[in-house]
């Protein structure tokens, strides 16, 4: 049994819903002044937007630090309403696995926010509206314990972000089929539809769950034992649409795109927690629902994540785009999330959940200081930068640091989030381990030569020469997200006690897999099953 | 049964019927342009038709004129959601034919008797009552595509619409005839008596695929769709909206009435066929809208996708599988007209703008409109949280407990693609450059529409769906 304790006050349903309120606030006001007082709504926009993902920030901190029970396992805070009737129900509540998610989203947002408030200038309105929606669809896909519910957030979540990148993302054309284009607008439309395209099949998985079990509860479903040859089918579609959200090599294309169209808040909130959403599945959902499924599929993941680890660390390596060189290093430390979970270890399923924070933050970071140099010089190539360690001392500190944590540094958030997940592999496979170890030095390789390149050397470029250091928003900003990082890789525990609390039962429900794989394996002919239901 | 109790449960029909005859009668003395006066009245006439259906309904089953016409509640709550469909339908069309200088008092009588002919549709249990209904229901469609007399594309539309409709209507009585001739009647109980048979004749096979092709026609489901494009296009838009909506509800329910009561037993016989028409449909759908400019053009292919989505859950052939059609027609229904009352809106000062091209920029310009564009797309598109979504759950779900796997899977596929060109229409909106804003004179029936459907696509998750859940299911048990 799994535990859930109720909660009095709809805390999960008022943070998620909080943003949504902001946004229909902008709304309003922006419907109802005229034409000439633009600028004015622009502000309001900008303070409505920031005081809502505040208040959301405090509350969410309040719940975690006073209401939450960090020693307890099993769902706290859970609200259930009737909703589409017949075992389909409203249903919130959070547990180890994803009270620390909630807290990052809760994090994030104003980060985002205060990121935009002078780099976006046009539509400011819409751009803050977009953003608030944004940010109830995540909390809603982190504190959903319901699996219609969690779905309807999940594609939900799209929307915004497809707005955000095709409106107020970079400027630039590309040929396609002999049409040129707007290449945000590709962007756009690539990341909705490969998105959508996996998030579909995992509809039809989570219907037929539905139809088996008889509900969508998750923690029901949790508990729920479905016959292996079932578990095959239903893992490939759950893992075709978290695969394509991770992203996972090879259907990580869209994201180097999506980032470099996205403005730099929609970069941060895309790497940051938007590619968790697809681990985040993977450990409430694959692991423990289909765990005969996951370890028979292990070597797959361990495989894809080692292509992915390798391979994205050598394109980033050869990019002259700065946050495409940061996108495909993303791909590389999703790929140790991976192979973490798919270890079916401690070690490996905590760390995978660490290297998720961790990385929300540090790539989060790192595309801040992107932004930072794109809002004053306007470019992203490499090679237009050089020397600016003589002109922006602070930010020349900020972006080493950060760098250095997402090389894995130890006593950065990074190492934990690397190290862990290795060890995890280790005690699985030796050559998986080996091979992930090639990975950390590779992301060494291209992470200096960003800094070398762009930072190092003497100014070639004369606009630089007058380049203005991080102004007190964006350095205030850095500088919170790197106190994080470094508390984070000092002192890890509290946080992995935390995950500890909501992984056991994902591990617990592992080991019962691996159990039924080896009587499969010791006896084929008496417990072999076609895969049922499938034509 | 006494003829009273007969007619009794005909009164919805009746009533419309005589109110169609009078207003016809009325609008002839009062000539000039009166034919405010006579919309106002069909539109009173389709609400208190709504009141008598909700308020004579009975809780059980009731059959009339010798097993001819069923009164259920399916057919019930059917009529209760054409009329609102019909009346809304109605009031969108009055500005924009007063400001086309087509308003004549014609229109609202074929309405109704259109509505007529659809309430026999989703309520006849036998083929001689299904096919007047069908007719009933088809004639008034052929004269309102045409009733732009002096446009060469609206006549087009109506002269094509006739010729087709007149083909599909003979498949459908060659199928009817096949049937009676290997059944001996032309009851829906009989026929699934004589079917269900030991030995089931093979003829009737053969009567059953032409049914199939004419009920096909009238939904426009491809590979029957061919019509649907150049009709959507040549009508009056108000005209179009009329054509989207009701009529499709009424044709699912009577497909789904006609398999399911009168050859249940060879499901295995019109399952595949069904299933046939429902990838074609999406398919067709999908694949065609891809290239489409012309608004109109562009919703004529995504009804057909959508009829395909619908069939899906009819090819289930269960009980979940009927109510998920009569939710995904629900959902449809609204999605379309607030739709149309959105097209309705895009007028320029020098005539309705119809090219998707028209939309550049119009969050910037409309933003209400915008917005209303925006969710009535992505509703249409089954993205979540849009309650469009909902209507591909069910039908997904009664296709996955039916096992049609591969079916399910085609829907998958299809909707991305279509999902494509949803987002088209909506990057038009949102990301290219403004021009200059449409004429903000649509009257308050076309606004009211666009801003009500548009808030229920969203709210509607929140509250409609639970309810319409229980209504479907409540509608389909009276088949199984």
């Amino acid at each position: 049994m799994i535990a859930e304790s109720p909660s009095d006050v709809p805390w999960l349903t008022l943070i998620t819903f909080l943003p949504l309120v902001g946004a229909l606030f902008i709304l309003l006001r922006r419907a109802m002044s005229r034409d000439d007082e633009q600028h004015l709504v622009d502000q309001a926009a900008r303070n409505v937007a920031f005081w809502t993902t505040a208040i959301v920030f405090v509350f969410t901190m309040g719940i975690y630090f006073l209401i939450y029970d960090k020693d307890e396992t099993g769902f706290q805070l859970v609200e259930q309403v009737n909703w589409l009737g017949q075992g389909i129900t409203y249903k919130m509540g959070v547990d180890g696995v994803s009270i620390l998610f909630v807290v990052l989203t809760a994090f994030i947002m104003p980060v985002c926010v205060l990121a935009s408030w002078d780099s976006i200038k046009t539509r400011v309105a819409d751009y803050m509206t977009a953003f608030l929606v944004l940010e109830t669809m995540i909390m809603g896909v982190f504190s959903s314990l319901d699996l219609v519910l969690f779905y309807v957030f999940f594609e939900a979540s799209l929307i915004p972000m497809f707005l955000i990148i095709g409106v107020w993302g970079s400027k630039g054309e590309k040929v396609l089929f002999g049409r040129t284009i707007s290449s945000r607008v590709y962007a756009a439309f690539k990341f909705f539809l490969y998105t959508l395209l996996g998030s579909l099949l995992m509809l039809i998985a989570l219907v037929y769950m539905y139809l088996e079990a008889g509900t969508t509860d998750i923690v029901q479903l949790l508990q729920y034992d479905f016959a292996p040859g079932v578990q095959t089918w239903l893992w490939l579609a759950f893992f075709a649409s978290f695969a394509v959200k991770m992203p996972m090599w090879p259907v990580h294309t869209w994201l180097p795109d999506a980032h470099v169209q996205a403005p730099t808040a929609g970069s941060i909130v895309l790497a940051a927690i938007l590619l968790k959403m697809g681990g985040y599945g993977f450990v409430r959902f694959s692991l423990p629902m289909f765990p005969d499924a996951s370890v028979d599929f292990a070597p797959l993941v361990f495989t894809l994540s080692i292509i992915a680890i390798i391979w994205a660390s050598l394109v980033a390596f050869a990019q002259e785009d700065m946050k495409k060189l940061i996108a495909y290093s993303s791909v590389a430390h999703m790929g140790f999330v991976t192979m973490g979970l798919f270890t079916g270890t401690q070690q490996g399923i905590d760390g995978a959940m660490f290297q998720m924070l961790s990385h929300g933050f540090i790539s989060g970071a790192l595309f801040l200081c992107v932004g930072v140099l794109y809002d004053r010089m306007h470019t992203r190539e490499i090679a237009a930068y050089g020397g600016l360690v003589m002109r922006m001392k602070w930010f020349a500190a900020f972006f080493l640091f950060f760098t250095m944590g997402n090389i894995g540094l130890p006593g950065i958030s990074g190492f934990v989030g690397e190290i862990l997940p290795l060890i995890g592999a280790f005690r699985v496979n030796t050559w998986v381990a080996a091979l992930a170890t090639l990975g950390m030095i590779l992301s060494a390789a291209y992470g200096l030569r960003l800094y070398r390149e762009g930072v190092f050397g003497v100014i070639k470029n004369e606009a630089l020469e007058t380049i203005p250091d991080v102004n007190k928003r964006e350095g205030g900003l850095l500088a919170v997200l790197a106190a994080l990082a470094l508390y984070l890789g000092v002192n890890p525990t509290p946080t992995l006690n935390v995950f500890e609390t909501g992984t056991d039962y994902v591990l617990a429900r592992l080991e019962a897999g691996v159990a039924v794989a080896e009587t499969d394996a010791a006896e084929p002919a008496a417990t072999t099953t076609e895969p049922e239901g499938v034509h | 049964m006494t003829l009273s109790d007969n007619v009794t449960l005909l009164l919805p029909e009746l009533f419309l019927s005589i109110a169609a005859m009078v207003l016809l009668l009325v609008g002839v003395y009062l000539r000039g342009d009166r034919a405010r006066e006579v919309g106002l009245g069909a539109a009173v006439c389709l609400v208190a038709a709504v009141f008598i259906v909700l308020v004579t309904g009975h809780a059980e089953t009731v059959s009339a004129f010798e097993g001819a016409f069923v009164d259920d509640t399916l057919a019930r709550s059917s009529k209760a959601f054409i009329f609102v469909a019909a009346l809304i339908s109605l009031l969108l069309a009055d500005r924009f034919f007063q400001r086309e200088r087509l308003a004549r008092p014609e229109y609202p009588v074929l309405i109704l008797l259109a509505c007529v002919g659809m309430a026999l549709m989703v309520s006849s249990t036998d083929l001689i009552s299904l096919y007047m209904g069908i007719e009933l229901q088809s004639l008034a469609a052929y004269v309102m595509a045409a009733f732009n007399r002096d446009s060469r594309r609206s006549t087009e539309a109506g002269l094509k619409y006739f010729v087709l409709g007149a083909l599909s209507s003979g498949l459908l009585l060659y199928g009817a005839s096949l049937v009676y001739g290997f059944t001996g009647s032309t009851q829906f109980d009989a026929i699934a008596a004589v079917a269900g048979g030991v030995e089931s004749p093979v003829g009737l096979t053969f009567g059953l695929v032409f049914l199939i092709s004419g009920v096909a026609f009238k939904v426009s489901a491809a590979p029957f769709h061919m019509w649907t494009p150049d009709v959507y296009e040549g009508s009056p838009t108000p005209v179009t909206a009329f054509f989207a909506a009701a009529p499709k509800l009424a044709g699912m329910v009577l497909f789904g009435r006609v398999l399911v009561e009168a050859f249940p037993s060879l499901i295995d016989q019109w399952q595949p066929i069904v299933w046939l028409l429902s990838a074609a449909s999406m398919i067709v759908g999908a694949l065609s809208a891809l290239v489409q400019t012309n608004i109109k053009r562009l919703m004529a292919y995504s009804s057909i996708g959508h009829i395909g989505y619908a069939l899906m859950g009819l090819a289930a052939g269960t009980e979940a599988g009927i109510s998920s059609v009569v939710i995904y027609m629900v959902i449809y229904l609204i999605m379309t007209l607030g739709t149309f009352a959105c097209i309705l809106s895009m007028r320029r000062s020098e005539g309705m703008a119809e090219n998707i091209s028209d939309l550049a920029g119009l969050s910037q310009t409309q933003r209400g409109l915008a917005f209303a564009f925006t969710f009535l797309f992505i509703s249409l598109a089954g993205i979540p949280i849009f309650i469009g979504f909902f209507a591909k759950f069910f039908v997904f779900m009664a296709a996955v407990g039916a096992g049609l796997y591969v079916l399910a899977a085609v829907g998958v596929i299809t909707s991305v693609v279509a999902t494509y060109y949803y987002l088209s229409v909506i990057k038009t909106i949102w990301f290219d450059e403004p021009q200059t804003g449409f004429v903000r004179e649509n009257g308050p029936a076309v606004r009211l529409t666009a801003a009500l459907a548009s808030i229920v696509t969203v709210v509607g998750i929140l509250v409609a769906i639970g309810p319409l859940r229980a209504v479907a299911e409540a509608a389909a048990a009276p088949l199984f």
